[in-house]
């Protein structure tokens, strides 16, 4: 048996992070003599950490938060590994480690071979350069040769298919051009081991189809090691040959693509699901506000939910001061992040003020759900009466819609978006040349 | 032969210094990319590294030579000698500021692609060097118009001109890792840079200093500089001494050595810092 072309034994990387120390809050003010006294003490904090060449984390409290822990596994050459998991469960930082962006806390990695990683489209692109001038940049920056893209360079321009444009700055480009130009470079990449991040979620459906195509050739025929994250099952499913589903930073599941991704599709959608915990949940870095978090969200109906039929959700959150005229939205996204539904708590005029308290919760009712069979992402976020952002969280939870009783059989096979009912009235005695149709 | 790569918490990479020669391109690649983008967009294009440099100089000149009335170095014209000092002051002063904005302007680079991070200072100095050949075509003008004709030390000129890369090189890579960490220095640079203008004998000469100072004066790495490029262009009139010279030197290798070690300390968790 050859030596594996990766392996990993218990890594673990832990970050840092500042939170902002809940506001004391005097008769309703905060009183300035607070607020110096909180701005002296991160202050001196700081001062400390910088004598003592430690990093500087903003925020009054810091805590640890470990992004990966205990991770173990084995790549053998010429294997598709493909990394599934929720926002937020390590594959990114895994990634970035095995890639040599940013360094354990723990554990070790081996890597037999040259590693070429891909974590987002059109790295180092400059917007002022020209097509031409950029895939020598960023085949640079990829760590290919002059030479090795100057041999490639036709092939590079025919895959992306942006001959007329090779000497327009790529800020004229459109999205898709300058999604096809980056791909191209970094798909004529020829590293023994590949790393790929969700790069596929951009570009068109025949694009994505080409590159898939380019990728399974690059493990297949030059028998090249493969590592892809994706939230595209479909991709996990007909390219990798074994998976591994990561959650809280752990590998949860390990196997063949199919059980782990049906293992992680159940968990992520089914009835074991009810309750989906969101304290821990990374929030998007411009949401900030320590008076309100989202907790949990809890399911008050059958799972998977049915298209055309009732159903209720509770959000658990925790105010640590009061906030006054509070709005909540719950969004539907398609898998690929396209918003779908949203549910705006303005939309029913049910604002309200909230007082301090750690077991507060608002229940979402609806009469009937319009989304059709598929998976969708679930979106929260809730904001205060001059829109400033209280808590967030993006792609919180998975959830499957399936056919209702009422669905028709032509909706029902496919995986679709929203579906309404409306009113269809038929009529036969319309006049075609009120409409200037001649009648024949 | 496959090369076997070990990732390890606060492993020093064994081949890093092979690594550096591998992404050899990149350092062109960067470098070319912040010349061919620099003046994009600009109506005069690349005529901007010729006018700034000169106004600079005709200001030192009235200011100094003219308002001032301070000696030239020997028989040299004043704007040839303030010129002469130009030169290096401009190619250590925007190396070091632009290479200490270099890794929050490449920060996207970084947090995604793995490469040698002392690639990217490194190539914005050399960047600054291109604006110094520029320039350089003024100080030709200057002296045919001057009718000067330099004397054989100017075959010497390259090794101060390597010596003014190396000078701005360590201060540069150590200022790049404290600014990953603590932006304050994003603040602090311009100012020190600006001070360093007036403490280096860029719109005077060296030969004005007082005897109780010469040495703490030539602490500062570009006084050893500057003197060798007035030496080297205004054929032999100056103040170079070789004591300032060695001190300079040292001083220079100091900064060199300690700004590669902080780097590469630091260098590890850029990503996650920036």
């Amino acid at each position: 048996m050859p030596e594996p072309a990766i392996s990993v034994e218990r890594l673990a990387k832990r970050y840092l992070v500042g939170h902002r120390a809940p506001r004391h809050v005097r008769q309703g003010y905060p009183a300035l003599r607070d607020a110096i006294e909180r701005q002296a003490r991160t202050v001196a904090r700081k001062a400390i950490d910088v004598m003592r060449g430690r990093q500087v984390v903003q925020g009054d409290e810091v805590e640890e938060f470990w992004a990966l822990k205990d991770v173990s596994f084995e790549v053998h050459q010429g294997d598709v590994l493909g990394l599934v998991g929720r926002n937020g469960a390590g594959k990114s930082t895994l990634l970035k480690i095995l890639s040599r962006i940013t360094e354990p806390t723990e554990g070790r990695v081996t890597l037999r071979g040259r590693v070429a990683s891909l974590l987002e489209v059109g790295t180092g692109f400059h917007p002022e350069l020209s097509g031409r001038e950029n895939v020598y940049l960023n085949g640079a920056i990829l760590g290919m040769t002059r030479a090795e893209i100057r041999r490639k360079f036709d092939e590079i321009v025919a895959f992306a298919e942006i001959e007329k444009f090779l000497d327009t700055p790529v800020k004229r480009y459109s999205s898709g051009m300058y999604v096809r130009l980056a791909f191209a470079v970094a798909a004529h990449l020829e590293p023994e081991i590949l790393v790929v991040d969700e790069v596929l979620a951009v570009g068109d459906a025949e694009f994505q189809r080409k590159c898939l195509g380019k990728m399974d050739e690059v493990s297949r025929r030059d028998g090249r090691t493969l590592l892809v994250v994706s939230h595209n099952m479909g991709v996990i499913t007909s390219l990798c040959t074994k998976a591994l589903w990561l959650d809280h930073g752990m590998v949860c599941e390990r196997g063949t693509p199919e059980t782990v991704v049906g293992q992680y599709l159940a968990q992520s959608s089914s009835g074991g699901d009810r309750v989906l915990r969101l304290d821990h949940l990374p929030r998007p870095p411009a949401i900030g506000d320590d008076r309100f978090r989202f907790e949990a969200l809890e399911w008050l109906c059958p799972l998977p939910l049915r298209h055309g039929e009732p159903a209720r959700l509770r959000l658990h959150f925790r105010t640590k001061a009061p906030v006054s005229n509070v709005s909540i939205v719950v969004g539907f996204n398609s898998v690929d992040g396209v918003r779908l539904v949203s549910y705006h708590m303005d939309h029913a005029g049910a604002r309200r003020d909230l007082t301090v308290s750690d077991r507060s919760a608002v229940e979402l009712v609806i009469d009937s759900l319009n989304l059709g069979p598929n998976l969708f992402n679930l979106d929260l976020s809730c904001r205060s009466g001059d829109f400033h952002g209280l808590d967030g969280i993006s792609g919180c939870g998975r959830v499957e819609v399936v056919a209702g009783p009422r669905t028709p059989a032509s909706i029902a096979a496919k995986n679709s978006g929203v579906h309404v009912e409306g009113q269809w009235v038929w009529d036969e005695t319309t006049e075609p040349a009120r409409l200037g149709l001649t009648s024949r | 032969m496959t090369d076997v790569i070990v990732i390890e918490a606060g492993r020093h990479e064994r081949n890093y210094w092979r690594d550096l020669w591998r992404y050899r391109e990149l350092f062109y690649v960067l470098a070319w990319r912040d010349i061919a983008v620099r003046y994009k967009q600009t109506v005069i294009g690349a005529a901007w590294a010729l006018i700034r440099p000169f106004l600079t100089m005709v200001i030192f000149t009235v200011l100094f030579g003219r308002l001032a009335k301070l000696p030239s170095d020997g028989t040299a014209p004043y704007p040839l000698m303030v010129f002469a000092g130009m030169l290096p002051w401009t190619l250590f002063s925007s190396g070091v500021s632009e290479a200490a904005n270099s890794m929050i302007g490449n920060a996207n680079l970084i947090s995604k692609v793995y490469f040698p991070r002392l690639i990217v200072p490194t190539a914005t100095v050399v960047v600054a060097f291109v604006d110094f050949l520029i320039t350089f075509s003024i100080l030709l003008a200057m002296m045919v118009w001057y009718r000067f004709l330099p004397g054989w030390q100017i075959l010497v000129l390259p090794a101060f001109v390597v010596l003014a890369f190396l000078a701005a090189i360590g201060p540069a890579l150590w200022i790049t890792s404290l600014i990953v960490r603590y932006r304050d220095f994003r603040v602090i640079v311009p100012f020190i840079v600006q001070l360093g203008l007036y403490v280096s004998p860029v719109g005077f000469s060296s030969a004005i200093v007082p005897e109780t100072w010469r040495f703490a004066y030539a602490l500062n790495p570009m006084v050893g500089v500057i003197d060798g490029f007035r030496w080297c262009i205004l054929g032999g009139q100056g103040a170079l001494r070789p004591e300032t010279l060695a001190v300079s030197l040292a001083v220079t290798a100091f900064f060199l050595w300690y700004g590669i070690r902080r780097f590469r300390k630091t260098e590890r968790s850029f990503a996650d810092l920036l």
